[in-house]
């Protein structure tokens, strides 16, 4: 079925991936998403733009990102060769950049000059709130007041950035709600105001214009692996949590048959226990946040609260373009739990000296059950999406310490 | 013709515009949802828009929010809405019913399934929030099969041809939005509004309706000047969320609020 499809032809003109993705938003924002879409048309193809994003990528955010090869960590799981895409080393620390980088720049060609963001963990809100200190732009970040206590290294990092961090007391006070709320603000203020959605949701465009910019991930991974080592990987790991560092690493492989693809949820407690965020593996489709996709949501179709040790996978929804690639088959979605990922976050710092975000963490724990099962001459190549400076306090106390 | 339409063409004859107030359904109680449609009719209202609560309202403001949040904590669902609405229909045979919402609860009951438990329960319309017509044909096409009208909004932002599109697939009435904002949100421009209706009625014979931001008897009359309908939801909801403890002033107070609506659009037409 796979060799059917060509990837590169989705989503559709009204942002369709098969049966999900599109634009389920109220009247009210339909000529916002137009205008949007309009502006994203022209720059997409637009050589300038093109290479004014390609400048701040490599001067600004230091693209490329090397491919490592952890070889302690691949000998001691005695099986395939296991490759790391370094987001980790992209300024501010995680993928999420790649994507501020660009809608700050298709904002600045908007003329807009107010930038609104939301975040659970604040990797996103820290990388908007330094895009717009660059840009000399106001920045409003919507964060769900429980996530605020979580993170509060973020939080501080963000009003030093010269950003307004809006406590959200709606709903389960999470980021959902901050996704609606920055949708409110954007309603009332689309003017003067450029909505930066920090991953692969929400109404088209956004799917694919953040697929477009996190894309430099795969294509870098692709072309270093082909330069490198000589040939393309056996598989792709990343974790999913709306799913825009999977979707980055992923998308410029999907028409090379042969690699396989793994996207890693957060199983939380377990899937069973019910707390958990492993939308694709336990949902089912739905609509939310202007978009149709797998959710989590209970028998009445009403969001249901997740659950997660890391903050940024701690979504009930994702990507439609995932969804869309498991009804396929294209790629598996598998999901971990805390304490999976908590061993690999551990394991990775104490063999090859390197402290991932736990939402990467995630993808490394996949990493620990597949390996073994590969042969050492096959290689896989795993999106450390970002690094765990801001997780420490977490981790700290989930092991009993208080810093 | 159904009952939303025979309702305007009456409205229409008598020279008056109509009033359709907005509550959510199950808030503060579900007990209470009945009662307080009975109250706003015999208080004046032509139409009933019953809100189904929903977990993420994204285009309501902080009021409705916070009544879908009752609602919902008193186990309120989707099939409890109609089966509130069907109750609603055993005394009441008159005024039409319009279910205002949000997708998602509606595709996971499954849209044969509400489309008949809707006309079961002698619903009149269906407002689909985040449904614009690009997404809608499937369910507004159903709805129409089973003479249900699908309500469709419109704000100051749509162009021309998203009107045109729009009411094409609507029925009934089309709502539109007077301001760039959420439900319950500060003032609206009452000469904007009437600029842009007159835009949308070159492009449909369908009634309009004006909300959001309507709060008082005032801007209720000046909106029933270039309206064919005011709907009042946050004002009202608000007065609920006040008096959720007192149960018969709730409905004083809510009876008041719209007779005085009624009142005033009534002297000004
Ligand atoms: C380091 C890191 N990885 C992954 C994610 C999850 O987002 P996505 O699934 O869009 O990549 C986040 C979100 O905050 C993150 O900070």
């Amino acid at each position: 079925m796979q060799s059917t499809v060509n990837f590169s032809q989705f989503p559709d003109q009204d942002g369709h991936f098969g049966r999900y993705g599109g634009r389920f938003v109220a009247e009210t924002l339909m000529e916002a998403l137009h205008e949007l879409n309009e502006a994203w048309q022209e720059c997409r193809n637009d050589p300038d733009f093109l290479a004014e994003f390609e400048a701040d990528l490599a001067r600004y955010v230091g693209r490329p990102t090397p491919l490592y090869h952890a070889e302690r960590w691949s000998r001691q799981l005695g099986g395939a060769q296991i490759y790391l895409k370094r987001e980790d080393l992209n300024h501010t620390g995680a993928h999420k950049i790649n994507n501020t980088v660009g809608q700050g720049l298709l904002a600045k060609r908007m003329g807009k000059t107010r930038l609104i963001a939301e975040t659970g963990a604040g990797q996103h809100g820290v990388a908007s709130a330094t895009i717009a200190a660059r840009l000399g732009m106001e920045c409003m970040v919507y964060m769900g007041a429980e996530d605020i206590q979580r993170q509060a290294i973020n939080v501080y990092r963000m009003r030093m950035l010269g950003a307004t961090v809006q406590p959200v007391t709606s709903g389960s006070r999470t980021l959902k709600d901050a996704l609606n709320e920055a949708l409110r603000d954007w309603v009332a203020n689309v003017d003067n105001t450029f909505y930066m959605i920090g991953t692969v949701a929400g109404p088209h465009p956004y799917p694919l214009m953040v697929r477009e910019f996190q894309a430099v991930i795969g294509r870098e991974a692709r072309e270093q692996m082909l330069t490198e080592q000589g040939g393309l990987p056996d598989a792709l790991v990343a974790c999913v949590g709306g799913g825009s560092n999977a979707i980055g690493l992923f998308h410029p492989f999907l028409n090379d048959d042969k690699v396989a693809i793994y996207g890693v949820e957060a199983a939380g407690s377990g899937i069973d226990t019910g707390r958990h965020a492993a939308t694709l593996c336990a949902g089912r489709p739905g609509v939310l946040h202007g978009n149709r996709t797998y959710l989590l949501n209970d028998e009445n179709g009403q969001i249901t609260e997740t659950h997660s040790v890391s903050a940024g996978l701690d979504y009930p929804g994702v990507g439609p373009e995932h969804a869309w690639l498991k009804d396929l088959g294209r790629a598996q979605y598998v999901a971990v739990t805390d304490e999976e990922a908590l061993r690999a976050f551990h394991d990775l710092t104490r063999i090859e000296g390197i402290i991932p975000a736990l939402e990467s963490s995630h993808a490394l724990a996949y990493v620990t059950k597949l390996a073994p099962t590969l042969r050492p001459d096959q290689k896989i190549v795993v999106n450390l999406s970002g690094r765990g400076d801001k997780d420490i306090y977490t981790v700290a106390a989930l092991d009993g310490i208080q810093l | 013709m159904n009952r939303i339409s025979r309702r305007f063409e009456a409205l229409r004859q008598a020279g008056r515009k109509a009033l359709i107030p907005y509550i959510t359904a199950g808030d503060p109680h579900p007990d209470q949802t009945v009662p307080l449609l009975h109250t706003l009719v015999a208080a004046g209202a032509d139409l009933i828009e019953l809100g189904v609560p929903f977990s993420d309202p994204m285009a309501d403001g902080p009021v409705i929010q916070k009544a879908c949040e009752r609602a919902l904590a008193q186990g309120m669902s989707l099939r409890q809405v109609l089966d509130l609405a069907h109750t609603f229909r055993q005394t009441d045979l008159e005024t039409p019913l319009v279910l205002m919402g949000y997708l998602n609860p509606i595709e996971s009951m499954g849209f044969e399934a509400f489309v008949a438990g809707a006309k079961d329960a002698g619903v009149d319309g269906v407002l689909t929030v985040d449904l614009p017509a690009e997404e809608a044909s499937e369910l507004a096409n159903l709805l129409i099969d089973h003479d249900i009208d699908p309500i469709f909004l419109l704000a100051p932002t749509s162009s021309t041809e998203r009107i045109r599109r729009t009411a094409k697939l609507a029925r009934g009435y089309l709502y539109y939005v007077s301001l760039k904002g959420v439900t319950g949100s500060a003032a609206l421009n009452v000469a904007e509004v009437a600029e842009k209706l007159t835009m949308i009625r070159a492009c449909t014979d369908l009634p309009l309706g004006v909300g959001f931001g309507i709060k008082d008897p005032p801007t209720a009359a000046a909106i029933a000047q270039v309206a064919d309908a005011v709907v009042v939801g946050s004002a009202l909801v608000s007065r609920i969320a006040e008096l959720a403890q007192n149960q018969q002033k709730m409905h004083a107070e809510l009876a008041a609020l719209t007779n005085s609506m009624r009142i005033a659009m009534d002297t000004t037409s």
